[in-house]
């Protein structure tokens, strides 16, 4: 394998260059779709192809969310990869519709599906006109999720695109409502996400809204479908918000770097109302750290007219003094980040404003603007030193870090093996983790969840010093 | 909230069998004492007229009560249903993730879109050993050619190639095997052919061989299974002649893949009775182990339904017989052990393995004198796999404990109903797709262990060779046989019957727990293990006693949302 030229040729380039991946750094495309499918009430997520796909996403996800995560599948034959799809989709959905009865059913392709050119609308389009009597029909959603195009970070944008382009209908007057499309977070940054918006007396429609349906209560009797989730009046409804608020600079903007099919017609959902309905689109980033919070909570401000209350205020406050606090123990640390484009660049941010050095910032995403947007969010805080790699493998990324002698990792759990390597900390966030509990509470957006990871990124810093002390300071 | 108790009780075992003592298990005793068989009738009606006619016609037959005399038809291994959630994996789960994955030193390079290897990559919990430090175990690596749009469109042969080529300078191995997912077998990609010229490039001496396991080739795991067996056969077994290690009593163990160090365990328990384990299939393996099986004398197997081709193959080709064995539950480890000494026929041998029997039995007999207290009388379910769901079903009788519910995700009606069926079973078009290769005797080094003579013997002495006789003989009448259960399934037998523990997998843990049952994880253990051999007995006691008798149960429903409580609230 060409080793990981240069170092000093600060933008790597893109994966292509390599032709395979060695312990690689995404997931593909369906699973984010069903992430992000799981944010709609009332929805059955099914895969259209092989049943496998299905079972290995369903596992993938049961571990990171410790929930229940029903998929179905289409579930191809040999006979079907020849045939077509299509009498496998029309016995899927039945069979869905009287196990399950759901409102909703949300359908995303699969490899194989979409490599022999399987037309889902028109399936769909065609299964709806046959039932068109049935009472109670669900609403069909489809998300077009080939894995050799993109990575799951695309699935979960295409997949909310999907669902607001689907339902979305512009039937009154603009509303008093605003959308807000939060990306890939956990649950608990969800919830948090409401109560901010809640406590600026917004009415919203946060999508997707997976707060529930992947962080539920323990049950006395089983719900078949769980309940929560943004509901599809709520969808209609967002072609008549005064506003979108999305989070995120990328999301799937990487369908415009000429390696997805269909090239130009990639839109964020946002971008989508913007362009159909004028509903008028802000976009901020994921809001970790103080200044990329700032600017989530000023858009909300000047969206609302209102002035930011009093308890964020005072929540900023609080951080700023915890940064003056533990500013000694993480100035000049060198950090790699890595995971979806949209939080390594939120976590740069972050990075940099507390004097950690983002050494590495690094994707398996390739949207081709991760190194703008970085420059670009990051101004003066800009790190000149900063390596960033897109379409980045594990195997490469420890290459690198192995030349650039980083004190810490902040991102999933599949980087721990290089920790472990290295020798080094890791402060697990983002998607998967699988090795520690609570994923589903992982709190790290605004300035309340900034206040903890901080925290947290600190006393791991301190545990490893302890940890690696020959005489085991406990005042420090 | 439950949850952190729940782990609280976890952590403090001693705590939850001190409030078990006394007595505090008594609400999910009641539902249970309420559970007979004759409840279990029900069930059928039950979900049956949920489904459309055809799917109810269809899972008629794979629904059965048990009769262990003459074990009932069942219908296995055929398409699940789309739209029906199952637990089922895909063709390459199984050649890849299940008989492949555990071997160390061999590259296995996922040819296709970044999903599928990706999710494979240790996400099984096969462990492995190496003997030194600087042993190759290239076990941490998740090697893809990730597949993009332009590899779809126009091949991706020139990716794989190159893909090799890579791995192979960055690790030199001695094999690089690769595996095909699904859109491989619709473009048209010729992995064998890759393979071929890839071993002349390179040279070396290195063995490359590919594998069309597409998942959509066959029902589920299984047929990844026997394209895997069919390739271990092909391409690495009776490559070493070579006669290694002490020449007595040579066996292979096949079929036991060292998930929570199991083959940890039963290694440690060949070795104290002086029994030389040559390969096992696949757990801690390695090629070298792979190529010399063929030296062993006696083929053990354990998982029947994964790797039963390899032991059938070995025998016509090299004259190896094989026999069933069970080695989880301890007194069927030492059943295994003394077939091991009858086949050998060695009093020297014998006595060793009744010694060593001996030695073990004292700390699982006390172990299970503890749980038994506890977990007798309680009732389990068991649902995974392609033989778990019979093989824990000796552990479970250990504790006293009754299965009033089991079936495979992927077995065959021969592990349901014995061997004997194999001739009656109809080949369909899903089988069909697996290559079928034709084993003939190896004209140097065919080499009957036994005479025909001496088997007869020792079949006279109740050795059975070549035969499984399948979980339904073990169940008791009227239990409840289910192939390939569906989610949808798994919902209402727990709610109709609520047992005290439901073994599967992840996929249904949590639903499971939501509903108040534990769930035993058989896939991973729940991160625990081993469970095989003696020792894995013990920790199983333990586990169940801790996880069946948690008083954590009870506690789904808050006070005050329990009448009951109200209740006694008025009386004081
Ligand atoms: S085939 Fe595609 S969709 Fe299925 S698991 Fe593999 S990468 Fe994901
Ligand atoms: S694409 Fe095929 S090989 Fe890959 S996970 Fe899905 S079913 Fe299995």
């Amino acid at each position: 394998m060409q080793k990981a030229e240069s170092i000093k040729q600060k933008v790597m380039p893109s994966g292509d260059t390599f032709a395979s991946s060695c312990n690689a750094c995404k997931q593909c495309t369906p699973l984010g779709a069903c992430i992000a499918f799981k944010g709609l009430e009332g929805v059955l997520p099914m895969l259209h192809g092989s049943q496998g796909c299905a079972t290995y996403i369903r596992r993938y996800l049961i571990s990171h969310f410790r929930e229940p995560v029903d998929i179905a599948s289409s579930n191809f034959s040999e006979e079907t990869t020849i045939f077509g799809g299509n009498k496998n989709f029309n016995t899927g959905i039945d069979n869905i519709i009287t196990q399950y009865h759901p409102r909703v059913i949300a359908i995303a392709s699969t490899c194989l599906s979409e490599t022999i050119g399987e037309d889902v609308q028109r399936l769909i389009f065609e299964y709806q006109k046959t039932h068109n009597a049935m009472p109670d029909l669900p609403v069909m959603i489809f998300a077009s999720t080939p894995s050799y195009q993109g990575t799951h970070s695309e699935g979960f944008h295409e997949a909310v695109f999907a669902a607001v382009k689907t339902l979305a209908e512009s039937s009154g007057p603009v509303g008093d409502h605003i959308n807000l499309f939060s990306n890939m977070i956990s649950p608990e940054d969800i919830r948090h996400l409401k109560e901010i918006v809640e406590d600026f007396s917004i009415p919203v429609v946060l999508f997707p809204d997976y707060s529930d349906t992947l962080d539920n209560t323990s049950w006395d009797s089983y719900r078949r479908i769980p309940d929560g989730g943004t509901t599809v009046d709520e969808l209609k409804k967002s072609a008549q918000a005064y506003a979108s608020v999305e989070l995120g600079y990328i999301l799937n903007s990487g369908g415009m770097n000429g390696r997805i099919k269909d090239n130009g017609t990639k839109q964020s959902a946002g971008e989508f109302l913007k362009g159909k309905f004028d509903v008028p689109l802000v976009r901020t980033g994921l809001p970790i750290g103080i200044l990329e919070s700032d600017k989530f909570f000023e858009a909300l401000s000047s969206i609302s007219g209102k002035e930011i209350p009093m308890k964020y205020q005072r929540q900023r406050g609080r951080l700023v003094d915890l940064y003056i606090d533990g500013h000694k123990y993480v100035s000049d640390k060198r950090a790699v980040i890595y995971g979806e484009e949209d939080l390594v660049v939120a976590l740069a941010a972050f990075a940099a404003e507390i004097g950690i050095k983002p050494v590495l910032c690094a994707s398996g995403g390739e949207s081709g603007k991760l190194a703008g947007t970085l420059r670009e969010v990051l101004g003066s805080n800009y790190y000149e030193d900063m390596v960033v790699g897109q379409g980045m493998s594990f195997e490469r990324m420890e290459e690198v870090m192995q030349e650039l002698k980083p004190d810490l990792m902040i991102g999933n759990s599949k980087g721990y093996y290089i920790a472990r390597k290295m020798d080094i900390p890791i402060v697990r966030t983002g998607f998967p983790i699988h090795d520690r509990l609570g994923a589903q509470h992982a709190h790290v957006l605004g300035y309340e969840g900034t206040m903890i990871l901080f925290e947290q990124i600190v006393n791991t810093l301190l545990d490893d010093k302890q940890r690696k002390s020959p005489i085991g300071y406990k005042y420090m | 909230m439950l949850w952190i108790r729940y782990v609280c009780v976890q952590l403090n075992r001693a705590t939850v069998l001190w409030t078990n003592e006394k007595g505090d298990t008594t609400m999910i005793k009641e539902v249970n004492n309420s559970v007979s068989v004759d409840d279990l009738k029900k069930f059928k009606e039950e979900v049956l007229h949920k489904y459309p006619k055809k799917v109810a016609k269809k899972r008629d037959k794979a629904i059965l009560l048990n009769d262990p005399e003459t074990p009932p038809q069942i219908q296995a291994n055929v398409r699940t249903v789309p739209g029906i959630i199952t637990q089922r994996g895909c063709t390459y789960a199984g050649c890849k993730g299940v008989v492949l994955g555990p071997t160390r030193d061999i590259i296995n390079i996922t040819h296709g879109p970044i999903g599928c290897g990706f999710y494979s990559w240790l996400t099984r919990r096969n462990q492995t050993k190496p003997e030194t430090e600087t042993d190759e175990n290239f076990m941490m690596y998740c090697f893809s050619t990730d597949m993009q749009d332009s590899n779809i469109v126009f091949g991706g042969e020139e990716k794989l190639k190159q893909a090799i080529r890579e791995a192979y300078e960055l690790f030199h191995p001695k094999a690089i095997a690769i595996f095909s997912t699904c859109p491989v077998g619709l473009i048209g990609d010729d992995v064998h052919r890759v393979a071929r010229h890839m071993k002349e490039e390179i040279g070396d001496g290195i063995n490359i061989f590919g594998f069309s396991c597409e998942g959509y080739r066959g029902v589920s795991q299984s047929a990844g299974h026997h394209i895997a067996n069919n390739g271990l056969f092909k391409n690495l077994i009776g490559r070493d002649d070579e006669k290694r290690g002490d020449l007595k009593y040579r066996v292979n163990l096949l079929g036991e893949y060292n998930i929570g160090g199991d083959a940890f365990e039963l290694e440690r328990v060949f070795e104290k009775c002086g029994i030389n384990l040559i390969a096992t299939f696949s757990g801690n393996s390695t090629i070298q182990k792979f190529e010399n099986a063929h030296t062993a004398d006696l083929n053990m197997v354990m998982c029947h339904r994964s790797i039963n081709y390899v032991a059938e193959m070995m025998e016509t080709a090299f004259g190896i017989p094989w026999i069933k064995v069970q080695p989880i539950g301890a007194d069927s480890t030492a059943k295994m052990l003394r077939k091991i000494g009858q086949y050998f026929g060695d009093q020297e041998l014998i006595d060793k393995i009744e010694e060593v029997i001996a030695d073990e039995m004292v700390a699982v007999t006390a172990a299970r004198e503890k749980a038994l207290k506890k977990t007798n009388g309680k009732k389990a379910m068991l649902f995974v796999g392609g033989s778990r769901a019979h093989h824990y079903q000796n552990l479970f009788e250990e504790l006293g404990m009754t299965t009033l519910s089991a079936g495979y995700e992927f077995g065959h009606r021969d592990d349901y109903e014995g061997r004997v069926v194999i001739p009656t079973i109809q080949i369909d078009a899903d089988s069909r797709n697996i290559e079928e290769i034709t084993v003939t005797k190896d004209e140097t080094r065919y080499n009957p262990r036994k005479t025909e003579e001496e088997l007869k013997a020792l079949e006279a002495e109740g050795m059975e060779f070549n035969g499984y006789e399948g979980l339904m003989p073990q169940m008791a009448k009227g239990t409840l046989v289910i192939d390939d259960l569906s989610h949808y399934e798994m919902e209402k037998l727990i709610e109709l019957y609520k047992p005290d523990v439901f073994c599967a997998g992840i996929k249904e843990k949590f639903c499971v727990q939501k509903m108040g049952v534990p769930l035993k994880q058989l896939h991973s253990y729940d991160y625990g293990g081993p469970y095989a051999g003696f020792k894995g007995a013990i920790n199983f006691y333990e586990d169940i006693e801790m996880i069946a008798c948690t008083t954590i149960w009870k506690e789904l429903k808050a006070p005050w949302e329990s009448e009951t409580y109200v209740e006694a609230q008025y009386a004081y």
